[in-house]
This record gives C-alpha cells, structure tokens and sequence, in this order.
C-alpha cells in the first residue's frame, strides 16, 4: 500500500457508496436513473392551469442533476462498442467510419426549421434535398429519387407500394407474388408482406446465386416483382443480371434492388444500367451516416421513369431556379408524416460531396480489396467466391454466436453471425473500406484465435466486457422492459 | 508507414505498399480484377460530382443552408420545436453512442441497452400502459403499425379503422397505406368545435370497427374534454382505442391508461430534437396482453452468467430478421439514437420540470390567444375548448395575405384555410411572442 488509506478503510467506503447505490452487484454497472432518484410530483388543482378532470394525478421519474445526468451517460457511454472505439465487420450492415464534419453541417442551425414553413422560405434546405436527389439518381442510374423513407425497410415498403400502384394502373391488379432469394435480408419478406404480397422464396443454386431454373419455375402472370441484391448477401455478384431481368420483364414483373450492399459497387456498375426499376439506398450505410445504435437511417428510393408518377409525396423539383415541392401525377401519398429523416439526409448529401466520384469509386475498390484480403487470411473455411465487398465464413463444428463472443474478448466486433443460412454457422464479414492492413490482421488473428479456443473457453465467452455472457432465454421466457417491471420483484 | 496514400476516399487508409501487399495475399494483379462484373454491366462514364475539400464541403451546405429565410416559427401542428439542453447535445454525440449499430451483442452494448431501456420506462410511467418499443420512425408510422397490431389482436373480424376528419394528411395517407396489404378501410368521424364530436360518433361505430384513433391535444391544440367517453365508445365495440399525444403533454394531460387507451402513439421528438424539417421518433406504448404482437424492439432486462443484472434485447422472434415474412412489423433500423436523446432530455427536466414545462405550455398559449383576441379582425381561439401549446385562430381577412405580410417581418404561421391561422408557442421566447403580436397587430390594421 502506498497510499495512506488502509484496506480497511478504502473497502468502507466502498461498501458505503455500494450500500447507497445498492444495485450496484460490480463497480462496472451504473445504476438506473430512478434507482438514484425518483421524484413524485404531483398535479396540484389550485396551481394547475386546467381543471383536475383533464389531467394526470402524479408523474414519477428520476429528478437528477446536471452533473449527475452528465456522469450518468458518460458511463453508459463507456459500456459501448462504436466504430470509432474498433473494427465493426458486421456483414451486410456496412458499418463504416463517420466522418465528424457532417455532424457539425447536420447541427448548422438554419437546417433546423420546421416542415409546416412555406417553401419560398427554405430554398435552402429544398436546394440541398434536390441536389441530393441528383447525386443519387447518378449513383444508381435511376431517373427519379424521392428522400421521404426514413430507413431502408421503409424504402423497400416504398418500392413495393409503388410496384403496387403501377400494376394497378396497368389493370394488372392481380399480380400478388413477390419473389424474393432465400439468403435476402428478412426485410424484404417483412415488407412484401406487409404490402399484401405473398411471398415465393427462391432457393440458391450451388454457386451461392440466383438459380436460373428455380427463377424461371417461380416467375409467372402472378409475379409483381423480384427483389434482389446484387451483390448479394453472400458477397457474390449475380453475374446472370441481364438474363435475370429479362426473364422478370418478360412475365410482366418489376426488378427491386436492395440497396444495402451497394458500397460494392460505386462508381463500377449501376442498378439501373442492370435492369433494376427500383431500389433503395441505405445512405446510412453507403454514405458513412452514423447508426446511432439502431437508428436514424434513411432510405431514398429510385425508380426507372415509368415509377416516377407514382413516387411519395411530396417530392423537391426546380421550376425557373426556385425549389418547389410537388405531388407526382398518380402519388402513392406519404410514407412518413413529413419528409423523412433530414439530419441523416444532409450528412449523406455532406458525405457525397466530400468524395466526390474519385472517392465514391475508391471506396468500392477497398472495400472490395479489405473484403477479399480479410478472407484470405482467416482459418475457417469460405466457401463460394469470388468475392465483393463481404464474405460468408463458415465456423464448422463450432458454434458461430460463440465464435462471436469469444472474438469480443480480443477486443474487435464479431461478424453478422449465424446468417445467410445457406452457410452453416455463418460468419458472415464485411470490413468496409476504412481499416487499414493492420486492422485486418488484428481482424484475422481474433478469428484464427477463436478457431483455436477450445470448446469450454468458447461457450463461456466473453470475458473481458461490461457483462459476461447473458442468458436470452429468460429475458424472453420473463420479459421486464421497464424499471416499473423491476420494482414489482 | 510504407509508401503513399493512394488517393480517393480521405477515410481508406491504404498506402500503395499495403495494397500491393494485400494484392499479393490475395493473389491478384490490380484491385479492379477483384469486381466480378460483367462486361455489359460496367459502368465506364463518370457521375460528374467533383471531389472537394472539407472546408469546401462545410462552406457549400453552409452557403447553401443561408438561403433559408431566418424566421421566428410559431409553427406545431404535429412537429414541435422546444429548446433542448446543451447537455443532451453533448452527450448524444458522444461517439459510441454515434458510431455504434443495433446491439446484436448485447455484452459490448450494455450502455446503450441501458439507455433504451429507461426510454421504454419514461414512456410506462408517461402513458400508464405497461410495455413501449424502443422507437418507430415518427408519428404517422407509429399509428399505421397500430392498425396492423390491431388487425392481429382483435378476435372478431371487422376491417373498420376510424380516424378525426381533422388527422393530418400526412398521417392518414401513411396509415392507408401501411393497411393498403390489408383488409382494413380508413374512415374519418367528425369532430365538432376542434374535438371529437361523441354523438356523431357514437352513430358511426359499430362491431364493424377494428379500430378507434383519437388525439389530445387535437392537430389544433384543443384538449379532448371527453376522452373517457371516446374510450368508452371505442371498447363499446371491442375496438382497440389508440391514443395520440406526446410526452410533454402526457406529462400533464390526462393518462392515457385512465382514458381506456390500449395503443399511445405520437411523436416523442418532441424532447430531444430540434424542429430538424419533420424528423421525428415514433412513441408506441400498449397493454403487456398485447405483447406478442408489439412491432419494433424491446430492451429487457436479464441476467449474466455472473448472474449480474445485464440488459439485452429480447423478444426478437416477432422480429424480420427471425421471422421473416411472419414478423409483426418490417421495421429494422429505427431511431434508437432520438430515443436516447428523448430520455436524456427527460431526464434533464425531471418531473417538475416536465409538469412546469406541459403547464407553461397551456398557460403561455391561452395568454397568447388573449392577446391575439383583443386585435380587431381576430377572434382567437377559435373555439371555446382548453388549449394545449397552439390554437386556431379566425381572421377576418385573407389568412395567406396575413401569413405572407407575417413573413415579411419575420413570423411563420399555419394557414389552414381563406379564413384561419394556427399559431404554437413551443419554439418561441416571451420576447419572441411580445414581437410577434406587435407585428400582427399591424399586419390586420
């Protein structure tokens, strides 16, 4: 001991401040808010501005500090694995370095007004939403973009309404089949579902591709659209493309592009120079928007010109050099109550401009180099090939959630695990364009390490985190979801 | 480090030795022999977006941004702009809050799961139901997934779904098109003086209905004086009652579990984001016996194999990613990072301070009515029902002559129709208000 307190001393104190914050179980846990201070108020009728038959009785909730508030969530904050604390090769999530400068144009403060403003007083903000059409009407070879989604799976309910729309105008109202690849995200089915379709599920040939037989058993009168991503989520691009829209324009369907690998591709091929009619855009992904822990994202939606008239409402259009919004001629209406996400719009468009098409094109090239590298120095086997911007390993007889947690203890965030499932034990990892070689072969060496770890150290992974390994079963099998639920123990 | 950064993208670190080095790894000559694409399919041409600098960048949005007319907005009408606290700004950005994805690995992810799951509890303490998501988009998605919720839980069948005449269009044409894959019709029941009208209602409802959707505060600021009966009327039919609100003022109005509500959505940006053009964070609260059939994700508590509390989320079997086509919603990104500002932002005013805030709310657009009211060509409100932060008001004459003169001198009103204005002290200061009273009073001599 170098220091005057004895061990005595220094665990009394301890245990005093463990006593006052007693769910504290480990010095690594933050109490909740209302376990450190729950305040009742209640509505008083004679300094309530409205009779008591209006309002509430009581309102209960933590009362905290500034102080305390700010420690609070500087704690939560250190029980977090970000991008900018280490790799993040979560597969088909693109999960890229945000550049810091488009935070500081989102919080410029003449882009905070309201969307109820005329729009003669924010030229502005519908120039910068205009030229962000533009850029992604480029990108994806499209000839018209609308920005309301606000993420990706609210894109593909756009696609899908506008398919929708389009064949009920062309009298083909009975089309009520959506194709969609067994290894496409789960997104996709949710969302062809949610617009009334049913869904046909379309099994990988023995290349990990679209099978061209199976495509052509699946198609027919009833089929309203494809939707595919290229390349796919096995990291493979559907070589077959124009054969595979010909056959889909042929029976009279439409051919929807995912647009969540899209980062492989920039500036190298286009959606809609392959035969796409309509796409979304994760900007959140391929233009480095921040995920925020689960969200915003945004989800632009492209159409071929044929879908143009029947894209959300209202959409940006120049007249004469001044910005106006406008309903397109046969609108499906608003997907969102007011024009999407705009703080993650005015990044992406920040981001766009930054790179450029030498950058664009330069991040497609790395991230498709750091896939393929990354690949070709890990122990498990990859089956499939050759590769674009993300691979699918297999982790074989071990356990793939496993392999993840115990890659949590060499200090790197696992891969998507245990899908497509068309892999066994799917590793499925996508580096991105942003780590170095030296990252990648501390990206390597955490798999290699956990391919070597035994079967004991595996299952009882991760050691090194704010918690070990947690059970999800009785999470589900007892389900608490507020501090409300906690107290009734 | 070896060599020279390769150009491009400023955020690939690759110098040309380690490219080089990679492509011997690999095995391959050139990274452009990487891309399987076929020949037909390669895209030659150039997009025309030229490579700029980040000052250069910064100054193209700033410039652009400028040409934003600076206007004080006394603007509500569903999106709300109220002062949020420094603090909330600066913790937010903290950059793993920022930089992080959804928590698949809960182990690594405990403070966000944290987080989200006190916004759940701030939401059960708001509504009084027992259960909220961690967030859905904004509003106008929150309710289109309560229908479809709606559709599952409802035993009987019936494909009615009632909305006000007075929903705003935004909302309703998202909710038709959210029940667009389903059985389910939207209609509209009047309302009478900014309020449900109970007796024209009543006629409208029967077993036919699935649903029931009513606001308080209304689109107009009005506060529902009956909603009990609206509740009432709603479980009269077994229809599920799905309220409208916010948590500035659920912190003062009613509780939504006293008015027989089964569903609470609205907008919970309301705390946390600035008016940012329409961006907003779906609430979504309802009854535990609905549980199964929740849309979105649910935090929950759990134990660690240290059997230490640990947070994760739970229940992802109703989730797309599970259960695909069978999932309760196709919601997968959300607006967790808005969630976590919301409750920072809660957190921050503390329960005095939500009640004070929702009571200024009331007290500060009562006292602006009152004043609009003794300008002659205004009668303000325009009804006799309490107010909640906004209020219509009659002009005698053309409301978007008057909105355009407001403009000129620095003001943003709604106009609603030839005849009337909305006007939301949210978003604005006392001196704010003192400025703009003076300017309308010139505008309608």
């Amino acid at each position: 001991m170098s220091d005057n307190v004895s061990d005595t001393e220094k665990s009394g104190v301890e245990d005093a401040y463990y006593e006052q914050a007693r769910y504290v179980r480990n010095g690594k846990y933050e109490p909740l808010l209302a376990e450190k201070d729950s305040t009742r108020v209640t509505i008083d009728d004679d300094e309530s501005p409205l009779p008591a038959d209006l309002t509430r009785d009581t309102l209960e909730l933590p009362g905290l500090s500034e102080p305390e508030l700010a420690r609070h969530y500087t704690r939560l904050s250190q029980m977090i694995y970000g991008i900018d604390t280490g790799p993040y090769p979560l597969g088909s999530c693109t999960m890229k370095y945000n550049p810091k400068f488009t935070e500081d144009v989102a919080a410029l403060e003449s882009g905070a007004v309201h969307p109820g403003r005329s729009p003669e007083t924010i030229q502005g903000t519908l120039e910068l939403l205009y030229r962000l059409q533009g850029y992604l009407a480029q990108i994806g070879g499209m000839d018209a973009v609308t920005l309301q989604p606000p993420a990706g799976a609210a894109g593909e309910f756009v696609g899908i309404r506008v398919a929708n729309a389009y064949h009920e105008h062309n009298d083909e109202g009975h089309r009520d089949e959506v194709i969609i690849p067994e290894s496409a995200h789960g997104t996709n089915f949710a969302t062809a579902a949610l617009g009334g379709y049913n869904v046909v599920s379309l099994p990988s040939n023995d290349e990990g591709r679209v099978d061209l037989e199976a495509l052509e058993a699946a198609l027919s009168e009833q089929t309203a659209a494809l939707m595919l991503t290229n390349p796919n989520t096995l990291g493979l691009f559907e070589r077959d493309i124009t054969e595979i829209a010909e056959m889909v324009h042929d029976v009279g369907g439409l051919l929807y592009y995912d647009g969540a690998n899209l980062n492989a591709l920039l500036g190298r091929a286009r959606p809609g120079d392959m035969g796409f009619d309509v796409m979304h855009y994760n900007v959140h992904k391929t233009f480095a928007t921040p995920h925020g822990g689960g969200g915003p994202g945004a989800g632009p939606v492209g159409v071929v010109d044929e879908l143009a008239p029947f894209l959300p409402a209202p959409r940006v259009r120049e007249v004469e050099n001044e910005y106006e919004l406008f309903d397109p001629e046969r609108t499906i209406g608003h997907v969102h109550g007011y024009q999407g996400n705009w703080l993650v719009l005015i990044k992406a468009f920040a981001y766009i401009a930054r790179l450029g098409d030498e950058g664009l094109l330069d991040a497609s090239a790395k991230a498709v180099l750091n896939a393929n590298y990354l690949a070709s120095q890990i122990d498990y086997e990859v089956p499939y090939g050759p590769f674009h911007h993300e691979f699918v390993a297999s982790a074989g007889e071990q356990d793939a959630a496993d392999v993840a947690k115990r890659m949590l203890d060499f200090g790197v965030h696992p891969p998507t695990t245990k899908w497509p499932e068309i892999v066994s034990e799917a590793l499925m990892t996508e580096p991105t364009e942003v780590e170095s070689k030296e990252t990648l072969d501390l990206l390597a060496s955490a798999f290699r390490r956990a391919s070597a770890s035994d079967a004991e150290t595996l299952e009882t992974a991760p050691s090194r985190t704010a918690a070990g390994r947690i059970d999800q079963t009785s999470a589900a099998r007892n389900p608490r979801l507020s501090w409300h639920a906690l107290d009734e123990e | 480090m070896h060599g020279t950064r390769t150009s491009g993208s400023p955020y690939a670190p690759h110098t040309d030795d380690d490219t080089a080095a990679m492509l011997e790894a690999i095995g391959a000559d050139s990274v452009d022999d990487l891309f399987d694409i076929p020949e037909g399919v390669w895209f030659d041409d150039e997009f025309g977006i030229p490579a700029r600098s980040e000052r250069e960048t910064r100054a193209l949005v700033r410039r652009t941004l400028e040409k934003n007319e600076s206007l004080v907005e006394l603007l509500g009408r569903g999106h709300y702009g109220y002062y949020v606290p420094s603090l909330v700004d600066h913790l937010a950005d903290r950059s793993e809050y920022l930089t992080s994805y959804t928590q698949y690995q809960p182990e690594t992810s405990q403070g966000f799961l944290q987080a989200l799951f006190e916004y759940q509890s701030l939401l059960v303490e708001l509504t009084g139901l027992e259960i909220a998501n961690c967030s859905m988009y904004d509003a106008a998605t929150a309710l289109g997934e309560a229908a479809t919720l709606a559709e599952r839980v409802r035993e009987t069948s019936g494909h009615r779904v009632l909305v006000p005449d007075t929903i705003l269009e935004g909302r309703r044409s998202t909710l038709e098109n959210y029940v667009a894959g389903t059985d389910l019709e939207v209609e509209t029941y009047p309302t009478w003086e900014g309020t449900v009208d109970l007796v024209d209602l009543e006629r409208q409802i029967d077993e036919d209905v699935v649903m029931l959707y009513a606001e308080n505060p209304t689109v107009s600021g009005s506060i529902e004086p009956n909603l009990s009966e609206v509740g009432s009327l709603a479980s009269s039919s077994d229809a599920l009652f799905v309220l409208g609100s916010d948590p500035i003022a659920l912190s003062l109005l009613q509780r939504p579990v006293d008015v027989g509500a089964d569903v609470v959505v609205g907008d919970a940006s309301v705390l946390g984001l600035p008016t940012s053009y329409g961006m907003g964070l779906g609430l979504f609260a309802t009854r535990e016996s609905y549980l199964r059939q929740v849309p979105g994700r649910l935090v929950g508590v759990s134990e660690d194999d240290q059997d230490r509390r640990a947070f994760t989320l739970t229940l992802q079997t109703r989730e797309q990613h599970i259960r695909r086509e069978r999932a309760t919603s196709n919601i997968c990104t959300n607006q967790a990072w808005v969630a976590l500002r919301t409750a920072m932002h809660a957190a921050m005013l503390g329960p005095d301070g939500l009640v004070d805030l929702a009571k200024r709310d009331v007290v500060r657009a009562e006292s602006l009515a009152e004043r609009l009211n003794e300008l002659d060509g205004i009668t303000a409100p325009a009804n006799d029902r309490r107010h909640f932060r906004e209020f219509v008001a009659h002009v005698d004459d053309s409301a978007r002559a008057i909105a355009r003169a407001l403009e000129e001198r620095g003001y943003a009103v709604h106009v609603l129709d030839d005849d009337h204005i909305q006007c939301c002290i949210s978003g604005v200061t006392e001196a704010d208000i003192g400025g703009f009273v003076a300017a309308i009073s010139e505008v309608t001599q």
